[in-house]
């Protein structure tokens, strides 16, 4: 109960800043200001917006399928933050430390897509339903490279479990219990016969242990951004055609169930993408002779140093990739229905499979 | 020869490379954000030249300075005014409404030298109507009437639209009329005595 409440303070302090950073970001990206009245640079903005749509009448259109109509936003927000309980924020502290959590996550993430189209059905308006039906073929679709990288890194580290992966990534390797006699080594090759087991830092990443998971990372990126129905992939919420998508019927407190749904889909793909490529909760920097840069970034284990520092570089690198979604919003421009399906069958599940492939022999150099 | 710029590129590195250039973009105006645009007016020479940085202003707290030139709303310096009528005359979208009240006597002068017979008891325009065409101004003998450089006064009642630039109370103006009046009475009095007067003769 309490890591729930603790999950869902953190998610909702994270939300309103991205969503103040989206639109901060935004405007400087095109040379305007952004919110400013709102308090000190307009830094209120998005707790006053969210306070407004509080305020604002909850309109259930008459010709709506009243019950799929009121529990789409619930059961959407629900698949994702479920997905949170897998997260660990740092070394020690994780809502629920499942053996199988990748499976998990990805199982009940699915789950979105089903609030996605009772929410467009639902509303009983060919725009709502346009856009779930576009939201749903490509939530699905991207579902598989997004698998299949992910798959990858799972042969790279053989574990289901995000803490197991976390604690490979670093110069804590051997304190999961498990792993107490593994060896960490550079590019995860020991012919090459450079331990980096207590070096840490940025070589034992995921990405460092086995480069060819940057490849698989590119792939996970694109796909995840394809998942959150992000720019350049929001065509099923396509403003300047469809309107809003299949949240085009709602408002007041289930049209801010569904916008804090999306933001926090974004966080979380986010975090999965660090925890599975960029070194989880481990340091960057990396311990040199006898400057112990890793040891002195990582803090102790189970006290205090440890949480605030396993926290802090999460939360950084997760923002880091929030700011380049972000960026890539306001950056390219929307993908045509037929590219987005190019893009997803024809190059990227390929390179996944090929990837995954690789992943397995590159395995087999490691041990 | 094959221009360079239109050819259509094609391949991995070279879609790679227009994607980067297009973070590159956005990125170099978002490192730029702390800059900002100079509340410089449309005469000065640079007003077209700004390279970087935020080119939008907040408003109500800060404005680009309007051209002298320009024609925003209209003022008129109600002391000046001889009450000639000219500006009700040649405005197109007739919105100067004036009434004129001879006086007994002369009122006084203008600024510049212009001897001062009437009263104004009505001097309304419209603002609403108004099509900004100056030529009232061009026209006005005494050049009481004047664009001033204020351009934001939208009114979210219609009525508040229309300027009264008198300076008479109704009150006033009423006095006037029945001065006006008496006088005349007299005048067409002591105009028909004489005229009995010279009957007589
Ligand atoms: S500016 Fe033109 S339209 Fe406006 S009051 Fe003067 S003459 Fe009339
Ligand atoms: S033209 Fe000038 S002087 Fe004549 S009535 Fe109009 S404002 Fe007064």
């Amino acid at each position: 109960m309490l890591a729930f409440l603790l999950t869902l303070m953190l998610l909702l302090g994270i939300v309103i800043v991205l969503a103040y950073a989206e639109r901060k970001v935004a405007a400087f990206m095109q040379d305007r200001m952004g919110p400013t009245e709102a308090g000190p640079y307009g830094s209120l903005q998005s707790v006053l917006d969210v306070l407004k749509l509080l305020q604002k009448e909850d309109i259930v259109p008459a010709a709506a399928d009243k019950k799929l109509f009121k529990l789409a936003p619930i059961l959407i927000f629900a698949a994702v933050f479920a997905g949170f309980a897998v997260i660990p924020f740092t070394p020690d502290l994780i809502p629920a430390g499942i053996g199988i959590g990748v499976f998990y996550l990805l199982a009940i993430i699915s789950l979105d897509v089903v609030g996605l189209l009772m929410a467009g059905w639902g509303s009983n308006n060919k725009y709502a339903m346009l856009g779930a039906m576009r939201s749903v073929a490509q939530i699905v679709s991207y579902e598989i490279p997004a698998g299949l990288a992910i798959l990858s890194v799972v042969m790279i580290c053989q574990s289901l479990d995000f803490q197991e992966i976390s604690y490979q990534q670093g110069v804590l390797l051997n304190r999961f219990p498990g792993l107490e006699f593994e060896k960490n080594w550079l590019f995860g090759i020991e012919a090459l016969g450079i331990n980096t087991t207590n070096i840490g830092g940025i070589t034992t990443w995921n990405i460092f242990r086995a480069p060819l998971l940057l490849v698989a990372f590119v792939i996970y990126f694109i796909a995840s951004l394809a998942e959150s129905n992000r720019a350049p992939f929001d065509i099923p919420e396509a403003e300047s055609e469809l309107v809003a998508g299949f949240h085009v019927e709602y408002s007041g407190f289930r049209f801010a169930i569904l916008f804090l749904a999306e933001y926090s889909m974004m966080v979380l793909v986010s975090l999965v993408a660090v925890i599975l490529f960029l070194g989880s909760w481990n340091t960057p920097l990396p311990n040199l002779t006898t400057l112990k840069l890793a040891n002195w970034t990582t803090g102790t284990v189970g006290e205090l140093s440890g949480i605030l520092w396993g926290g802090f570089w999460l939360l950084s690198k997760t923002f880091v990739l929030l700011f380049l979604q972000l960026q890539i919003r306001w950056t390219y421009p929307r993908l045509r229905v037929d590219q987005l399906m190019y893009l997803c069958w024809k190059v990227l599940t390929p390179v996944a499979l090929v990837i995954v492939l690789l992943a397995g022999i590159w395995r087999l150099l490691m041990v | 020869m094959k221009k360079s710029s239109v050819t259509h590129k094609t391949g991995f590195w070279e879609v790679v490379k227009s994607l980067l250039s297009g973070l590159r973009l956005t990125w170099r105006h978002f490192r730029n954000a702390d800059k900002r645009r100079a509340p410089v007016p449309v005469m000065d020479e640079n007003y077209f030249k700004q390279p970087e940085g935020l080119v939008t202003l907040t408003y109500p707290y800060e404005a680009i300075p309007v051209p002298e030139n320009g024609r925003y709303r209209l003022h008129n310096e109600i002391d000046d005014c001889i009450v000639c009528d000219l500006c009700a005359k040649i405005c197109p979208v007739n919105c100067i409404t004036i009434e004129s009240v001879k006086a007994t006597e002369e009122i006084g002068m203008t600024s510049d030298g212009t001897k001062k017979r009437l009263y104004a008891p009505v001097f309304d325009i419209d603002m609403a109507k108004c099509c900004y065409c100056g030529l009232c101004t061009t026209v006005c003998p005494t050049d009481c009437l004047t664009m001033t450089p204020v351009y934001d006064f939208a009114e979210v009642d219609i009525k508040n639209m229309i300027y009264h630039f008198t300076d008479l109370t109704p009150e006033q103006a009423e006095e006037k009329k029945q001065l006006l009046a008496k006088q005349q009475e007299e005048m067409a009095a002591a105009k028909a005595a004489a005229l009995a007067a010279r009957k007589q003769q």
